[in-house]
């Protein structure tokens, strides 16, 4: 089975570099194009499924990544807007990401309140009071996080823009990913995480205090969300608008289930979606077909009910045993 | 060497409505086996998770290797060498061996889980004290003795010299347990001390140096085996004296009622649970399945009461086809359930005693008619099933999650049993109650045997097949692999079937 689960990938990662050589020669700048789009989309989806998988790891289910997006990319554009620095901004909105985080944590860890009500407590809040607050007249100030070339590895034909000439906070991204991988499957931390969202009981009775680690880990997530709040204001758009996360924050947790709550599967599915979405940029922008825009706007979330319901179907999906149940000692 | 390794002294501990521990007091010698001694509720268990931390004692000192110490949690009895096997395992079932034993515990290299070196520590345990297991297997796929073994071992691991084990042979086979016992009395051998829990009397005598016996929440006696017999400690135990042996007569089998055909049935990951099982149970027989659980009784069970559905094969009720029918259709052909998981399929447990004593006729008359539900007649039918089955409760409006284990089976029964049934399929009907109520309901199984109904029963304790079924029927791995006559079935030739030994 895992054998060829292996030879399945590999075919799969030639096909599609196959696939991207051959668009490439056909139409170089358009390839380009939409294959940039990609990596700039999956990075908000891949934030939002690693605060989602931390959480999920540890037995909580986290549907606020939305409100925590939102809430946090308030935060980074109004606070850089005032200092002018994006540096603060950012800085702030992870510290609202950890703070919605925490927020959840208290009610669905400490006061045990069922967690999807949390979560949308965190979803409602975040879009009422950062509509209300918005100020329309308010400007970022500065320009966004600009693309950084990562020396002559950006002169690359197509993965050098794709993938070597981009903006801070996706290259943070890429890294956290490769961190969270390594912490999640090798650490004590990790395999203290692990164990508490399959069988908090066994946890508990070789003296580890479940609740407080996952009060930790739920409010430490929050601050992968604050970074993809910041990415969002600081990075991709450079402004705020009234509900800007757009349904990402859901969107991130089906990336998370679709990647087996594992970092580079969640990667992996980010990439395909964000694919989705470049693609319905591209077909907008260059009118390749001659059908209304809301219609291919839908492209994206049509995939995602399409794949999250295969992947149900196929049944390789396991939810951690523990998840969305309060834990009681004895 | 210290004198003392673990004991209470005089402990107290107070749950809301129940004193669970009443002035408790216990001792633990190095090398020794000590067997807590009880029913269901007599307080083995609170006292054991006041040893290891789990709860704090309301009164009373609790005595680590000569020195009163004061529990904050089982990471500090851990620390203190205190190991716990519980009886429901405390394993991560998609983690492997060596993550499981060395979790919370675990040796790290440069910040990061060393788990070579973790191998290296569990194979050296497990050579050392004979308790083989992969390292790199994963909980899931092993066996229940197998995950027993990782148990001790992560006790082990710890340095535990003292071991508290939870109803250990509950799931095993008699040959698995006498090997566990074995190795526990090998374990004593380096001067590591062993706590025992059981309700099993026969291991007690066998395994123990030191018996107490707890009744609702006090020590009622404390003795040793070579002074205690079977019947004087059920006699401690229950606090009157006891029938250890069910009475009936030879059973006068009828017409054939439950025919089942070459029944294959999938367990819930779609596995293949049961493979081809053929039984025939007559009227006025007791046909007693045994086998270590998890051998497909459970599908078999489900399959014939509707429960689950049956991917091939037959199964008839009184010559009727009733394959694969529904539960309402089945129970309707004079099929009476008591279930294996009370809670679960037994009982509902926020609705009152009285609308559970209609659970399986509700919708008919007289109970009820065009779709309104008559109450007084609900509560009159639920006032005699109390007062015939003995159901200790204050009325029969108040909630059945507030009876006891032994109230709610009862109740069970005396739904299932107050129609006339032809069948009556019986899982695991006295798991967790008290003796008193296994006495009770073990006679009203008998008795609907002599009024002629085919009784199915379906039990983990080999005991309780032996002293009941007039067939005893082996499951392991979803095959029938005999069929014997009470006369010839014994504890021996039982125990070889339930492990898959036929010659």
């Amino acid at each position: 089975m895992k054998a060829r689960q292996r030879q399945l990938l590999w075919i799969a990662v030639v096909l599609i570099v196959v696939l991207a050589c051959s668009f490439y020669s056909a139409n170089g700048p358009q390839t380009t194009a939409v294959l940039a789009g990609t990596v700039r989309a999956a990075t908000l989806l891949t934030l939002g499924a690693l605060c989602g998988m931390i959480g999920e790891r540890s037995g909580v289910v986290n549907i606020g990544i939305e409100g925590q997006f939102l809430m946090s990319a308030f935060f980074a554009f109004t606070v850089t807007s005032i200092t002018g620095s994006l540096f603060m901004g950012a800085m702030a909105g992870i510290a609202t990401g950890l703070t919605m985080g925490w927020m959840l944590a208290a009610m669905a860890v400490g006061l045990k309140v069922d967690q999807i009500i949390a979560g949308t407590v965190l979803n409602i809040g975040a879009l009422g009071l950062t509509s209300f607050f918005y100020d329309g007249s308010r400007s970022l100030g500065v320009g966004k996080y600009t693309n950084i070339d990562l020396g002559s590895l950006a002169d690359l034909p197509l993965v050098g823009t794709v993938f070597f000439s981009r903006p801070p906070i996706t290259y943070l991204t890429m890294v956290l990913l490769v961190v969270v991988h390594v912490a999640l499957f090798r650490s004590v931390w990790g395999m203290r995480t692990r164990a508490i969202g399959e069988h908090p009981g066994a946890a508990d009775t070789v003296g580890i205090d479940v609740l407080r680690l996952r009060y930790i880990n739920v409010t430490l997530a929050g601050g992968f969300a604050g970074l993809g709040g910041s990415y969002l204001a600081l990075e991709a758009v450079g402004t705020f608008s009234r509900g800007m996360s757009g349904g990402r924050g859901f969107l991130a947790l089906a990336v998370m289930i679709f990647g087996r709550r594992s970092p580079f599967g969640a990667y992996a599915a980010a990439l395909f979606f964000g694919f989705t979405t470049a693609l319905q940029n591209h077909f907008q922008l260059n009118s390749v077909f001659d059908i209304p825009p809301q219609f291919v706007g839908m492209l994206p979330f049509v995939v995602t009910i399409i794949v999250v319901a295969l992947s149900g179907l196929m049944g390789s999906m396991r939810d951690p045993a523990a998840l969305g149940q309060t834990y009681e000692k004895g | 060497m210290t004198d003392l390794l673990l004991a209470a002294r005089n402990v107290t501990k107070q749950f809301p409505g129940v004193l669970a521990n009443d002035d408790v007091s216990v001792e633990l010698k190095p090398g020794r086996i000590l067997a807590l001694l009880g029913e269901n509720g007599a307080g083995k268990s609170t006292l054991v998770n006041v040893l290891f931390g789990m709860y704090r004692p309301d009164g009373g000192q609790i005595i680590i290797k000569d020195e009163v110490v004061d529990l904050r949690g089982p990471d500090d009895a851990i620390s203190r060498g205190i190991g716990m096997v519980h009886q429901h395992f405390q394993l991560v079932p998609p983690m492997r061996v060596v993550e499981n034993i060395v979790l919370g515990a675990e040796p790290t290299k440069r910040g990061l889980v060393d788990l070579d070196e973790a191998r290296l520590r569990v194979v050296e345990l497990s050579t050392k004290y004979g308790l083989e297991v992969d390292p790199d297997a994963l909980v899931e796929d092993l066996p229940v003795g197998m995950q027993q073994r990782v148990e001790i071992l992560k006790a082990l691991y710890r340095n535990a010299d003292v071991l508290i084990l939870d109803e250990p042979t509950g799931v095993l086979t008699p040959q698995e347990a006498d090997h566990l016992l074995r190795v526990l009395r090998g374990l004593t051998e380096t001067g590591v001390g062993i706590v025992f829990i059981t309700h099993k009397l026969r291991e007690v005598l066998a395994i123990a140096d030191d018996i107490v016996v707890l009744r609702e929440g006090r020590v009622v006696g404390t003795t040793t085996p070579d002074q205690a017999t079977e019947s004087g400690l059920a006699e401690m135990m229950v606090g009157r004296s006891v029938v250890l042996r069910v009475e009936k007569q030879a059973a006068q089998p009828g017409d054939v009622v439950l025919q089942v055909d070459d029944l294959k049935v999938n367990d819930d990951r779609g596995q293949l649970a049961v493979d081809g099982v053929s039984l025939q149970v007559r009227a006025g027989e007791i046909v007693g399945v045994a086998g270590v659980e998890g051998n497909g009784q459970r599908e078999l069970v489900e399959a014939i009461t509707g429960l689950r559905h049956a991917s091939s094969g037959a199964m008839a009720i009184g010559g009727k086809p009733l394959t694969n029918s529904s539960t309402r259709q089945i129970a309707a052909n004079g099929v009476g359930h008591i279930p294996e998981d009370r809670e679960k399929h037994g009982i509902i447990a926020a609705y009152s005693l009285a609308e559970n004593s209609v659970l399986n006729r509700y919708h008919r008359t007289p109970f009820s008619s065009r779709g309104i539900m008559h109450r007084e007649v609900i509560y009159e039918h639920a006032q005699s099933v109390v007062e015939e089955f003995d159901v200790r409760t204050p009325s029969v409006t108040v909630a059945a999650s507030s009876l006891s284990g032994g109230n709610k089976q009862k109740l069970i029964v005396g739904r299932e049993f107050s129609e006339n049934i032809k069948l009556l399929v019986a899982a695991q009907p006295t798991r967790g109650i008290d003796i008193g109520a296994i006495e009770f309901i073990h006679r009203r199984i008998v008795e609907q045997r002599d009024k002629g109904a085919a009784v199915l029963l379906v039990s983990a304790e080999l005991d309780e097949i032996l002293s009941l079924a007039d067939r005893v029927a082996v499951l392991y791995d979803g095959k029938l692999v005999d069929v014997l006559d009470a006369n010839v079935a014994t504890r021996e030739r039982v125990g070889l079937l339930m492990a898959g030994i036929t010659d």
